[in-house]
């Protein structure tokens, strides 16, 4: 992760892509969200969304594993290259997470966050805030996902 | 048992699911496969972090709140999911430990526009501890069934 100040508003990261199977979708519904349009493939073909489709909470979740990991692989390119690392995290929550449509079995989504506001931290003199809008879209190119979301990210250190 | 249609949810209703004692190995487990960042990994790498300490995943409270809703009332209703959440905080971090409750507040509730056989409903869900302190709020609408498919007499 570059420091809060080499960060701009409009950085567009390209978070990465993940493919749901049956098996995946019935295994994280069966842990955190067992509804029966989740769980069960012949209730969810009787159900409004009309096939076994993953608990939004599942698809929000594979967004936050794909952007660690691109954030990681930025880390370890930045150290290959003698460049520090800003921290980044925690982050203080999100909103306006919206499940725009289902995300049904062999579906591909693909994930990118964007920056959408950059501000120093009061409570933390050694931060900035960043908020970052990601959104996700299946393979027929429709939204599926998108959320506001609040991180600390490093300052630069001042060179003293 | 009947089902909980919309027309059960009634605005300044609130109620308590829980306690659901939160484990360090599920804590571990759960961010090795969907948050793997060392605040939520190993005690020594997360207390040089902000959260000065192994805490939860943000998004691991959420689901936990999710399942315990979902045992607590949204499996013996006419659920139809929710269009999204407006907003989550994570006020303080989910320690190790933690026997975690969760308060249900109904705000308020509206027809469907568009769809007869559905009703809105929006709730405040808070995550508390064994002390009361609110350690993450989650605001959202979820959709349910009307009683007789929303029909007018």
């Amino acid at each position: 992760m570059k420091y809060f100040e080499q960060v701009q508003v409009g950085d567009i990261f390209a978070v990465g892509r993940h493919t749901f199977t049956a098996d995946e979708i019935k295994g994280f519904a069966r842990r955190f969200d067992p509804q029966l349009f989740h769980v069960d493939e012949t209730e969810a073909a009787r159900s409004h969304f009309g096939a076994l489709c993953a608990s939004g909470w599942h698809t929000a979740v594979v967004w936050m594993r794909l952007m660690v990991d691109h954030r990681r692989g930025l880390a370890e390119a930045a150290r290959a290259r003698g460049e520090p690392v800003a921290g980044v995290g925690p982050a203080l929550g999100f909103r306006e997470l919206k499940w725009r449509k289902p995300v049904y079995v062999g579906d591909t989504i693909e994930f990118r966050s964007e920056v959408i506001e950059t501000r120093p931290s009061k409570s933390r003199p050694r931060s900035g805030l960043l908020t970052i809008l990601s959104t996700g879209v299946n393979q027929n190119g429709e939204p599926v996902i998108s959320l506001v979301s609040t991180t600390f990210v490093e300052r630069r250190p001042v060179k003293p | 048992m009947p089902k909980l249609h919309w027309e059960d949810f009634q605005p300044g209703a609130v109620a308590i699911y829980g306690p659901r004692l939160v484990t360090r190995e599920e804590i571990v487990a759960f961010a090795a496969e969907f948050d793997p960042q060392p605040m939520h990994l190993d005690e020594a790498a997360a207390s040089a972090t902000m959260l000065g300490g192994l805490g939860a995943s943000g998004w691991h409270t959420c689901c936990l709140l999710m399942r315990m809703i979902a045992d607590g009332f949204i499996l013996d209703s006419t659920s139809m999911g929710g269009p999204g959440v407006n907003e989550v905080r994570w006020l303080k971090p989910l320690r190790p430990g933690t026997r975690i409750r969760i308060r249900a507040t109904v705000l308020d509730k509206r027809a469907s526009n568009s769809r007869p056989e559905m009703g809105l409903v929006k709730f405040l869900f808070e995550v508390i501890d064994e002390a009361d302190a609110t350690l993450t709020t989650l605001g959202t609408t979820l959709m349910f069934g009307r009683r007789q498919g929303g029909a007018r007499p």
